[in-house]
């Protein structure tokens, strides 16, 4: 394990690869090494020793901090100032049953998100400069530390979800922004999937600025001590605002989706804590106890969800809950071929990961979309264009490169 | 001047040909090669710089434009993709030996879905066409560059185009879900779609800013939003640009972030009052056009709050809105504002560099010192959220001198931009303009890097040539 303490130490290491042409497995914590395929390399570069934060200017909302810092202690910091990570990303610690905190890095290189996203943009969106190296060993900076940049190509946006494989993510800048006075969550108990999720779409296309939009049958809902107590299928709508918006707008969003049923409002509390676990796919975490199960995460145009879901349970026996009104699926299964194909083929024109599963299925099937025939052309030249003899953690998102 | 290459000497030998070529593929009416009609696509929005093409196509499918690139891919013809011709950086400027593939004719809606809140157009509708085409359900299109009455999706998208209203819903980046893309060989992809995320490597946020340097964008899935109930301005006036920047930074340090924040200096306050008669305060060194939106009673708690912010900066001049008609004055002069500054000089540089906020003050300082040493006026506007600066020096466009005074004044204001901190462009792109700068804020190796990304797209530099990188004698090889 190399655990280089600035960036002319990951430069040094990766230049040493390159010459020798020997793979490199890249991770931060590895609290994620669960996700996509398993990577086959002698050795490992881990970021974890790039840790601080360099700039944190709250007025401007702009944070700088090594990619090996704890996603955690960028998220105290922020707290601190009265500030919020925008997308809300979710810590997979105990999904994937890992004592390791996840870095900054690795959320930005795995591009994580969690309920806001769906109003408040991914991750990707707030990246707003890095500093990177390729596998040449050459530092590479994108974008910078203000809000507003158009100046060449936007490599944050291409390193970002590249999950290591063009180059290794050193510094990373962050959009943040004000944290809201106040939470609320209204609650609709007892819709089945296709109430629920045109529920939602009523929601998420009212003025109210809904920022989380949740479906979870029973079973699933059990699973989380703030809304087990519910006893029923429940269809979240949160708002976050300063308080007197946030009392406002529940009453009038209440009033309008009056037709689905009559609303239950979470306060602010019990909000932080039900939106939490749907961030963090608590009712999926890591049971060793049980047989090994797999689990997808799939991205679809939102009003399809349902009946996705609906074609799944002809194929296997499924659990899953809805995020993003409807747009993001998490669905566990059997650890089977049979049950991904099932999977990918509902997921139509949609995007799936294949999010855990035991090796020999992450390394047995496509773990994301196949890509066209021209475009998967174009995206091994860029590999090439990052990363020529391929060292930089080969095999992660895809066979052979 | 910016220098331009030579053009490609077989090329332009092989012109009847590669012309006669271009018109198959295309109704009658949709190819371009009489040197008077070719009059209007020499330039855009940065008209100090003309170029002729050899022709100019204007596709009505993606079809046809997948066989337009395909055949000057065969030719080695270079393409030029063009909007409305609104980019102020010359991102649309023809080379001699190019073909400028126009997609104004692919200018409709094909898709509206306020369930899923997103629709689907084609590259050449407007950016006003998309929210024009929604607001009678109540829901809006977010990104809103000055231009949008007759900018086009499809540089939007080349350009990642912002706009007054970004600091709160984003730029076009954001606000895309999917794309229909034509590669140079004349390949159709779909990237993305109606769903949020995708898996695999981020290529819409690639692409999006690439100004045309990695493929032609046809079709656009959008992100539509519901409007807010409402919206209101209001207006407060310092006595120095100091007190104005410190004011911005206690407004969003206190935790209100307005949908926009607009700052103007001394010149462009009296530009904007003379020609709009806004009722700006002409004693004022420094003025904020604050809004913000929500519910009335949403409305009044948050200027009620950012007014007393304002207050401890002790104003020139404060007015919060009463209605809707009292907003729409307070825009009208900075909505006005390159009308403005056109009535007291004919010809100004639009300047586009982003900076720390923190830096406001003493970049305006510096931009004031420079502008009396080289006897240039200059008027600063700002979106003062996201730091985003707009000098527009004033020139004479009939005097050489004067010209290339102001190219050099507005460079030097570049490189201040990038030495605070800052970015040569936050929302008008590199394209001919700002090109060979790029060496002030990206290293050679950085630069190489982006250029072999360009090459993994668009191996033989065929698309949109001479812009966003610096001239090199050959192309960095994929």
């Amino acid at each position: 394990m190399i655990t280089p303490s600035d960036t002319d130490g990951v430069i040094d290491a990766i230049r040493a690869a390159h010459q020798a042409a020997t793979p490199l497995a890249i991770c931060g914590n590895a609290s994620k090494s669960g996700l996509l395929r398993p990577v086959r390399a002698e050795r490992t570069l881990s970021t974890s020793a790039l840790t601080g934060i360099s700039l944190y200017s709250p007025q401007e909302l702009i944070l700088t901090a090594g990619a090996g810092t704890t996603v955690a202690d960028v998220a105290e910091a922020v707290a601190a100032k009265g500030q919020h990570l925008i997308a809300e990303p979710p810590d997979l610690s105990a999904f994937y049953g890992s004592t390791a905190t996840p870095t900054l890095g690795g959320m930005v290189a795995a591009n994580l998100s969690g309920p806001r996203r769906v109003m408040w943009g991914a991750t990707r969106d707030h990246v707003m400069g890095v500093v990177a190296v390729n596998g040449l060993g050459e530092r590479i900076h994108s974008g910078g530390r203000v809000l507003k940049n158009v100046t060449g190509l936007d490599l944050c946006k291409l390193l970002t979800g590249s999950h290591g494989t063009l180059a290794v993510l050193t510094e990373i800048t962050l959009k943040v922004l004000p944290a809201p006075e106040r939470r609320g969550t209204l609650v609709l108990k007892g819709l089945d999937p296709t109430r629920a999720v045109a529920a939602l779409a009523q929601a998420l296309g009212s003025p109210y600025a809904v920022s989380g939009a949740a479906y979870l049958p029973a079973a699933m809902a059990a699973r989380i001590p703030a809304l087990a107590w519910l006893d029923d299928s429940v269809t979240l709508a949160r708002i976050e605002d300063f308080a007197p918006a946030v009392a406002y707008r529940t009453e009038r969003l209440r009033a309008e989706l009056a037709n689905f049923g009559a609303a239950e409002l979470l306060d602010d509390a019990a909000s932080l804590a039900a939106w939490a676990a749907i961030r963090d796919v608590t009712p999926f975490a890591a049971d060793p106890a049980a047989a090994p199960a797999a689990v997808w995460r799939v991205s679809v145009r939102p009003s399809t969800g349902p009946s996705v879901i609906a074609a799944l349970a002809h194929a296997f026996d499924t659990q899953w809950f809805m995020d993003w009104g409807g747009g993001l699926l998490w669905i566990a299964g059997p650890a089977t071929q049979a049950a991904h194909h099932a999977v990918t083929a509902a997921a139509g024109p949609g995007a799936w990961t294949l999010m855990r599963a035991p090796e020999t299925l992450r390394a047995a099937v496509p773990v994301i979309p196949p890509e066209a025939a021209a475009l998967a052309r174009i995206a091994r030249n860029v590999k090439a264009a990052f990363d020529p003899k391929g060292i930089l953690n080969p095999g992660r998102m895809v066979a052979g490169f | 001047m910016i220098a331009q290459p030579a053009p490609k000497r077989d090329v332009m030998a092989r012109r009847d040909i590669i012309v006669a070529g271009l018109g198959r593929l295309v109704p009658e009416t949709g190819l371009i090669a009489d040197p008077i009609r070719l009059k209007p696509y020499e330039t855009d929005g940065l008209s100090a710089y003309r170029q002729t093409p050899m022709a100019v196509i204007l596709p009505e499918t993606t079809e046809q434009v997948a066989a337009i690139m395909a055949f000057c891919h065969r030719e080695g013809v270079r393409v030029v993709p063009r909007g409305a011709g609104t980019s102020l950086s010359g991102g649309a400027l023809p080379m001699e030996d190019s073909v400028v593939l126009g997609l104004m004719r692919m200018n409709r809606i094909l898709e509206i879905d306020y369930a899923d809140r997103c629709a689907v157009v084609q590259a050449g509708v407007t950016n006003i066409g998309i929210t024009q085409a929604v607001q009678a359900e109540g829901f809006f299109y977010a990104p809103d560059p000055s231009s949008q009455l007759a900018c086009m999706i499809g540089g939007n998208v080349n350009m990642n185009s912002g706009g007054a209203h970004c600091l709160r819903y984003g730029v076009t980046a954001n606000n895309l879900l999917g794309l229909r893309i034509v590669t140079v060989e004349g390949d159709i992809i779909d990237i993305g779609g109606a769903h949020l995320d995708a898996a695999g490597y981020d290529w819409l946020g690639l692409l999006t800013g690439s100004e045309g340097q990695l493929a032609v964008v046809t079709e656009v899935t959008v992100r539509i939003l519901r409007s807010p109930e409402g919206a209101r301005a209001m207006l407060a006036a310092f006595s120095a640009n100091e007190i104005a920047g410190a004011c911005v930074d206690a407004i969003i340090g206190s935790g209100i972030i307005p949908v926009a924040l607009e700052f103007m200096d001394r010149p462009a306050i009296h530009a904007c009052e003379a020609f709009a008669h806004a009722g700006y305060p002409l004693d004022a060194e420094a003025m904020l056009i604050i809004e913000v939106e929500g519910s009335v009673a949403e409305q009044d708690y948050m200027l009620d709050r950012i007014r007393d912010i304002c207050n401890r900066f002790d104003p020139v001049s404060l007015r919060v809105s009463q209605s809707a008609e009292e907003s729409l004055a307070i825009w009208k002069g900075r909505k006005g504002a390159f009308g403005a500054v056109g009535r007291i000089s004919p010809d100004y540089l639009c300047m586009d560099g982003t900076i720390p906020t923190s830096r406001l003050a003493e970049v305006l300082g510096r931009i004031g010192a420079m502008s009396a040493a080289c006897g240039l006026q200059v008027a600063n506007i700002f979106h003062a959220g996201d730091g985003n600066l707009h000098p527009l020096i004033m020139f004479d466009a009939n005097d050489p001198t004067s010209f290339h005074k102001a190219e050099t004044f507005g460079a030097d204001i570049l490189r201040l931009c990038v030495e605070v901190g800052g970015c040569l462009t936050g929302e008008h792109g590199v394209g001919v303009e700002k090109r060979d700068l790029m060496g002030v804020q990206f290293t050679d190796i950085e630069l190489d890097q982006q250029r072999r990304v360009k090459s993994a797209f668009d191996p033989g530099w065929l698309l949109n040539p001479s812009k966003v990188f610096p001239l090199k004698p050959e192309p960095a090889a994929a």
